[in-house]
């Protein structure tokens, strides 16, 4: 199994990072190697795509099996055309038929199956009349304080009802030891863990090495059935690809996560296509093959959800984030021919949202490299890029990305996702006393309110500050809440499985509105700003006079703003006590949920009307950047990721004519903008190279353009799955064009 | 020394080679029918920067425009040509790539000092016929060809740049006789054909400027091609 594989301490304990650095081969060649889709690829992808098309006439739902309540073990096999598949396996027995997973909430399944029509079956549902779930536990501890925060808006998004996702197993573990080698680590753990007292903590540890133990027997049963004992190590690249999916689909079919990353897999399984091809096992053709339909797999994990879910993230995404390349501790990068093939699969089936391709990017990976990315970004627009010189500080070389911009230690650490509070709505409450400014119902506990026509920067300030101190202590507690209940409740047996025992626990807290507060502080205090009040004294709408400096220009005077806006919130979040010893983070990013949140909030000091949607992530306003994208990057850079290590999104559409006006000037252009923004501390860039045209008559002839990508903040969507109003923000948002 | 500065672009990447800030200067002498930018043509407007204030914020891009460099466009840049000559000097000083956008309607003993400094001319030859010039620009185009004459002696690369308006410049014969004329320089390392688009027009109306060529279409993608092609025949880069 492992001959010819040079040897180290993978081979006794599990490392999987040690096996990738002791054998894997950098490639610095460029992407003529590549192999074109087979014969079979293109009947499989035929037939898929034919599913999907279906999937989209019908409504966003193919199928939903509402009988069975999904577990690892609980489908029988699934095949789209089994002689053509190289790579097996399904969610459930019929491709992209929905299951339901209860354990995080059985109301959300409810709301979900009758949007779509379909009944609850009351044998399901007679099931949680005697057992509870996440969701019951949770509104089992809320405070009314914490109700009326998530009711209001101010804190959005928390996976109080579902899977919370963003943890990533070590799926390479599987293929690389075999399944029968973790059970017996993981029973040698258990046997270890015990304690002189036996205090919740130790009990609750030794429970779930329980249920992870039992959790990998039922993925080597589910493997099984498909004809594959993946008791032992895999044998080769076909098997190793296999027995990394089995993993994999043993979580989608277990958890209904916010996000199921896939973690970074590519290098690590280049290390059997070398060794493949060097024995002369498999072609380059058929290696294209494997990971093509690995691919297609990946693309069409499907989760049931509501029309509220949709709304928040749309575009029905998984996160099945992969990510590629970056430069290893010991200075050698990390492309290797199999970075190529992951990201030849766009060409190979067309452009795609999932997987959630993730370059990390240095501007030391080799330029042919860069040139394929470039080219592929400009065609494609389905490639996000990260700071892969940033993050390795942090985290060393064998991390991945959860989500959309999470960096994680593979195996080694865990996040607790908790969704983003709103700074644009905290702001409000501190000019209006704790009220909120569409309800007008107290929400924070009660003080001054500001009386002056006119705002006062030192005066809202000294308010906003006491506000964000209130509401960082608030949304930790609710973090702790959800969290306790979620691994009481919907633990997540098979992706801890793949874990090692002691592990990094952090709390993954958000904000949203960055740029909406940061532009209405700059409006206070540069120019003058007065406040407009209803009948009952609530501030409801403002009035500028005068210019301010607006974020997204590169100008200190109001970036400064932002800096300390992050800086300030960061360190209000870690005062608090968390879960499990979690270690509070910060990102910023929204995905689509800019546009939710800005419709639950009122106007804003900076001339944002009430319902008009946010930025998303990072993002300056739109059409406030007039300094051309390059100082819109320049300012996002700026923001410190030291305060915001759950990462900080940045998305960035220009047309293509305005990137250059040859091909090659193109990706050279686009190339030089990614190393300038990294190298400035940017950490994440979403690249969107379109025509203004193309989406807007997407919006009105779907069926035109079905594998039309964008990026949106952290993630990729199928344009055409967009909500209209989602759509229409994507178009208004500032598209570079300048000519 | 300052400037009177229309706006400035941070990301320009269509006017000059790789990534250039670009400095948009105020004021022009010709009208152009189809100019995109009227905005930029009232003399002695804008905002007043030094060369220090403008190169301070250069100097923020420079991780950016490393394999780029800075480009002076207006309006007529020429126009202000001190301010340009120096802010040449200050990129120079710094290790920038400088290149200029002119119309070469400015006399050439009032901006040579300019033309010195600069490492790239980018040169707009509207029409090779002076009259068409004149009725398209206000102006004929022997300033702009005697500039071409004085970059050729003093060897300083030039791109051309060429704007294709149906119904006025998308003239097959005159394209010929101008690359015919422009083959002889050896100077010109590239030619770059802009077909004319539409999307300046709605300025015009804010200006309340009357526009002529509300009825002039965008030139085909063929003829496009057709016009490089016949800038090739004459071994010219034409892009």
């Amino acid at each position: 199994m492992h001959k010819n594989f040079n040897i180290g301490k993978w081979k006794s304990t599990i490392d999987v990072r040690d096996f990738i650095q002791k054998n894997y081969t950098p490639y610095d060649g460029d992407d003529r190697f590549l192999a074109e889709p087979t014969k079979k690829t293109l009947e499989l992808w035929a037939k898929v795509k034919e599913l999907m098309e279906q999937e989209r006439i019908k409504g966003g739902v193919l199928d939903i099996d509402t009988h069975t309540i999904s577990t690892i073990v609980s489908h029988k096999p699934g095949y789209i055309d089994k002689p053509n598949e190289t790579i097996v396996g399904l969610q459930t027995d019929e491709p992209l038929k929905r299951a339901i997973m209860p354990f995080g909430g059985i109301r959300m399944v409810k709301t979900s199956l009758k949007a779509y029509g379909r009944e609850m079956d009351p044998a399901v549902e007679n099931v949680f009349k005697y057992r509870k779930t996440h969701n019951d536990g949770v509104f089992d501890a809320y405070t009314d304080e914490m109700k009326k925060a998530r009711h209001t808006g101010i804190i959005t998004g928390l996976p109080d009802a579902y899977g919370r996702g963003r943890i990533i197993g070590d799926y390479r573990r599987v293929p690389l030891y075999g399944v029968d080698f973790l059970i017996e680590q993981k029973k040698e753990a258990f046997k270890n863990y015990v304690f002189d007292i036996m205090n919740s903590p130790a009990i609750r540890q030794r429970e779930e090495i329980s249920e992870q133990i039992r959790a990998l027997e039922e993925l080597k049963e589910m493997a099984a059935d498909y004809g594959f004992d993946i008791s032992i190590p895999a044998s080769d690249t076909k098997e190793a690809i296999q027995w990394l999916y089995f993993a994999y689909l043993a979580a989608v079919k277990e958890q209904n996560g916010a996000a199921m990353s896939l973690g970074r897999v590519s290098t690590f399984l280049d290390i059997y296509a070398e060794r493949d091809l060097n024995e002369g096992k498999y072609t380059e053709s058929e290696i294209q093959e494997f990971v093509d339909h690995f691919v297609m797999k990946l693309r069409m994990v499907r989760f049931l959800r509501t029309p509220a879910y949709d709304e928040l993230f749309s575009g029905d995404p998984t996160w099945v984030t992969e990510a590629l390349a970056g430069i290893g501790v010991d200075g050698r990068h990390m492309v290797t021919k199999m970075t190529y093939r992951f990201l030849h699969t766009l060409t190979n089936l067309g452009p795609a949202p999932e997987p959630n391709m993730t370059v990390l990017w240095s501007p030391r990976l080799p330029e042919a490299f860069k040139r394929f990315c470039a080219r592929l970004s400009v065609e494609t627009s389905s490639i996000q890029y990260e700071n892969d010189d940033l993050m390795r500080q942090h985290f060393g070389d064998d991390y991945g990305i959860a989500c959309c911009v999470s960096a994680m230690r593979i195996g080694k650490q865990m996040q607790f996702f908790g969704a983003r509070a709103n700074l644009g709505k905290a702001l409000l409450y501190a000019i209006n006393g704790g009220k909120d400014e569409i309800s007008g119902q107290q929400v924070s506990p009660a003080f001054a309110p500001i009386t002056s026509e006119y705002l006062d920067y030192d005066e809202v300030m000294e308010k906003f500050d006491t506000t964000m101190e209130w509401l960082a202590k608030l949304y930790i507690n609710t973090l702790n809440i959800i969290h306790y209940m979620h691994d009481k409740y919907c633990y997540e047996r098979i992706e801890m499985a793949l874990h090692d025992e002691e592990i990094l626990r952090t709390s993954a807290c958000g904000i949203a509105g960055l740029s909406v507060v940061v532009d209405s502080l700059s409006a206070i205090k540069y120019a003058k700003v007065k406040t407009i009040r209803n009948e009952n004294g609530l501030v409801v709408d403002y009035e500028i006079e005068g210019e301010f400096p607006k974020f997204g220009n590169n100008d200190d005077r109001v970036d400064s703003i932002a800096v300390d806006l992050v800086k300030n919130f960061m360190s209000k979040l870690s005062k608090h006590k968390t879960y499990r010893n979690s270690k509070p983070t910060m990102s910023i990013l929204t995905i689509t949920s800019n546009v939710v949140y800005g419709k639950k909030t009122g106007s804003t000091p900076d001339g944002r009307k009430r319902g008009e949607p946010f930025a998303p992530g990072a993002n300056p306003m739109h059409k406030r950047d007039t300094k051309g994208c390059i100082a819109s990057m320049a300012s996002v850079a700026k923001l410190p990721y030291e305060y915001s290590e759950d990462g900080i999104s940045y998305t960035f559409s220009i047309v293509p004519a305005a990137l250059g006006k040859t091909e090659s000037e193109r990706y050279a252009n686009l190339i030089a903008l990614m190393d300038g923004y990294f190298n400035e501390g940017g950490h994440h860039i979403n690249v969107n190279v379109l025509d203004k045209a193309v989406l807007l008559d997407a919006m009105d002839h779907p069926e035109k353009y079905p594998q039309l990508t964008i990026r949106v903040s952290g993630y990729a969507v199928n344009f055409i799955k967009l909500t209209r109003e989602q759509q229409l923000d994507v178009i208004n948002r500032t598209f570079h064009e300048r000519f | 020394m300052e400037g009177y500065i229309h706006s400035v672009e941070t990301c320009g990447t269509l006017d000059g080679p790789g990534i250039r800030y670009i400095v948009f200067l105020q004021g022009c002498v010709l009208r152009c029918k189809f100019c995109h930018n009227p905005d930029t043509w009232q003399l002695n407007a804008g905002k007043k920067k030094t060369v220090h204030e403008v190169m301070e914020d250069i100097l923020k891009y420079k991780n950016f425009i490393k394999s780029g460099g800075m480009t002076l466009s207006g309006g007529e840049p020429l126009i202000q040509a001190d301010f340009g000559a120096e802010l040449f000097k200050e990129c120079k000083k710094h290790g920038i790539h400088t290149a200029v956008d002119t119309s070469g309607a400015i006399p050439l003993n009032a901006c040579r000092h300019a033309i010195d400094e600069v490492d790239l001319v980018l040169l707009d030859i509207k029409s090779i016929d002076t009259n068409k010039a004149k009725s398209l620009t206000g102006q004929g185009n022997e300033k702009a060809l005697k500039l071409l004459d004085y970059l050729e002696q003093s060897k300083k690369e030039v791109w051309i740049r060429h704007v294709v308006v149906p119904g006025i410049t998308e003239n097959y014969d005159d394209i010929e006789k101008m690359a015919k004329y422009l083959s002889k320089y050896s100077v010109i390392s590239r030619v770059d054909i802009l077909p004319f688009h539409k999307m300046g027009e709605y300025k015009w109306e804010e200006l309340n400027l009357k526009y002529e060529l509300y009825d002039v279409q965008p030139p085909k993608k063929e003829s496009i091609l057709k016009i490089k092609e016949i800038f090739r025949k004459y071994n010219l880069n034409a892009v």
